[in-house]
């Protein structure tokens, strides 16, 4: 057990009072009966009351939900193979490359994917909408699963795979028998991390969706870009709780604090 | 070494498939955006020319080639909107790296120094608000920051001033928001290399005389190197092109590049403008990037 020192226990304090403070203060708000955001008029649930009546806001959030679903699930295939190929396939030609554009996008500023996805669908003329936004969120988010995977694939033993193929059984069958239960942990984690990723992300959406395919970020970001709303701060705290009873959820359950280690590929 | 049958059809399908899909989405993206900013804008559907028009055949590859030009690149070197956007971009997310070094440091060094069960709580605690929506989070400061907000209330009854300030759309605001909004991209690389640090050779500095501050300088610091650069690039180089926070903390009289590019793209519909200003970005990104590419590579070999 080591020691721990008043400095550190003040650093700590102060870190986490910083990263939550807000988000209580938001939730805490969504609960308020005034219609003036900054006036506390006594607890209540009607700004929440109001939201099932929104149809645009329900439709956006459907939307977003079914992009999340499809583009995380196409992300962690692609993922997959993509870690599967640089840490099993030793040298191949364009490995560098690859590399390259695995890691690239994890740092690259969204303006930039956003434009260059977008300018790419329009010299292809292809409709813009659901489709165009799901390419662009599983591109993104492959990148991070990729990295994820790979941490876990290189962590474990090898022998194991070779034991399966020694014994007749042939490589898919290895994968599946072998491999992908040994990975499990990484790949759901992974899953999560690029479905929250799709749930998050507005400017990549802003550049590549069309008409009649605007997701919940689009919609809250036009609707607060003028001021602090009441209904949003319910819309927020929602999500905010999904996300949280999730990943707290998760974690209990396997490995995921380790694995999003994230884009630094940090931890051990 | 590999036994996946080398060579193998298998093989190639594990390989192809995500570096193609890479090559259409992510390489190719990026040679149109390189032609587009040679163009020049024009009244149409796509509203750029010229059009590669391949049905022409030789005649209408030099046609093409012929129209391309660098007057997108001159007017932003002559214009100081986009200069000055540049600078303020840098800037910004320079001083704001420098304080997510200042605030992460101390927050990631007391995790590592907590018993293996509080670091995995206390882990988890840094990593969980970085889950929500970066917009929830920035819109979350909204709430606090508007003018009478929580944060001028509470200075207000400590009568530590007199008329409330306005905080949103000024730099102070911008600040606040991506040091918040990055910390953990900066704790997290932090920690895992302070987490691995031998204790003994800070034990072995006390045992010798060295102060502990002196031990943190020469001993601490230098080994958490690879973390500190981790983080620092982690967070640098997607704040230089920062969209969402200095949209709405920032207001939109102090534009980072970021805007710009949404302003030119969305608003004033000038594409190959737009394309060049995101090409110079990756030009001025590249280096860090590469130094980030290359160390992400090392870390994933090194496992």
């Amino acid at each position: 057990m080591r020691r721990v020192s008043a400095f550190n226990l003040v650093s700590l304090a102060v870190g986490i009072a910083f990263l939550y403070l807000p988000i209580v203060v938001l939730v805490i708000y969504s609960f308020n009966a005034s219609r003036l955001v900054a006036v506390w008029g006594g607890w209540s649930l009607h700004w929440y009351a109001v939201l099932i009546h929104d149809a645009a806001l329900i439709d956006a959030a459907s939307i977003s939900i079914r992009l999340a679903l499809l583009s995380a699930s196409a992300a962690t295939v692609l993922g997959m193979l993509a870690a599967l190929a640089l840490v099993r396939f030793g040298r191949f030609r364009g490995r560098l490359l690859f590399a390259a554009m695995i890691y690239a996008p994890l740092v690259m500023p969204e303006v930039i994917t956003g434009l260059s996805l977008l300018l790419l669908f329009v010299a292809v003329a292809a409709d813009r909408g659901f489709w165009t936004v799901a390419i662009a969120h599983t591109t993104m988010a492959m990148c991070f699963v990729t990295v994820i995977v790979q941490s876990r694939l290189a962590d474990f033993d090898r022998s194991l795979e070779e034991a399966a193929m020694d014994l007749g059984a042939s490589p898919l069958k290895t994968f599946f028998a072998v491999t992908l239960p040994l990975i499990l942990p990484a790949v759901i984690a992974a899953w999560m991390l690029a479905f929250a990723l799709s749930l998050d992300d507005l400017v990549i959406a802003s550049f590549t969706t069309g008409p009649g395919a605007t997701t919940l970020p689009i919609r809250i970001y036009s609707e607060v870009r003028l001021g602090v709303k009441p209904e949003m701060n319910a819309v927020c705290s929602i999500m905010i709780a999904v996300i949280a009873i999730a990943v707290i959820a998760a974690s209990l359950f396997g490995k995921l604090t380790t694995a999003r280690g994230g884009p630094g590929r940090v931890q051990s | 070494m590999t036994k996946l049958g080398h060579g193998s059809f298998l093989q190639k399908l594990v390989v192809r498939v995500p570096f193609i899909w890479l090559l259409a989405f992510f390489l190719l993206p990026f040679a149109i955006v390189l032609k587009i900013s040679l163009s020049q804008t024009a009244i149409a559907r796509p509203p750029y020319t010229p059009v590669l028009d391949l049905t022409a055949g030789w005649h209408g590859v030099t046609a093409f080639f012929g129209g391309l030009s660098f007057d997108n690149y001159a007017l932003i070197g002559g214009d100081p909107l986009y200069v000055l956007s540049y600078l303020k971009s840098v800037e910004i997310a320079a001083f704001a790296t420098l304080m997510l070094l200042v605030v992460g440091y101390p927050v990631a060094y007391a995790i590592a120094r907590t018993s293996p069960r509080w670091q995995a709580v206390l882990v988890l605690l840094v990593i969980l608000p970085f889950w929500t929506s970066l917009l929830i989070r920035v819109y979350a400061w909204m709430n606090i920051l508007q003018r009478d907000g929580l944060l001028n209330d509470v200075l207000m009854a400590l009568s530590l001033v007199k008329t409330p300030p306005a905080w949103l759309a000024t730099d102070t605001a911008i600040y606040i928001g991506i040091v918040y909004s990055y910390l953990p991209f900066m704790v997290l690389p932090l920690y895992a290399t302070l987490e691995k640090l031998d204790q003994s050779l800070l034990e072995a500095a006390a045992d010798l005389g060295c102060p502990r501050w002196k031990a943190f300088w020469l001993v601490t610091l230098p080994l958490s190197s690879s973390g500190v650069i981790a983080g620092v690039l982690l967070c640098f180089i997607p704040i230089v092109g920062e969209f969402v926070i200095p949209d709405l903390l920032g207001g939109s009289r102090a534009p980072m590049i970021g805007q710009t590019i949404w302003v030119e793209f969305f608003g004033n519909q000038d594409w190959p403008a737009a394309s060049a200003v995101a090409i110079v970005l990756v030009c001025l990104l590249v280096t860090p990037i590469v130094i980030y590419q290359h160390q992400a590579m090392r870390a994933a070999e090194r496992d």
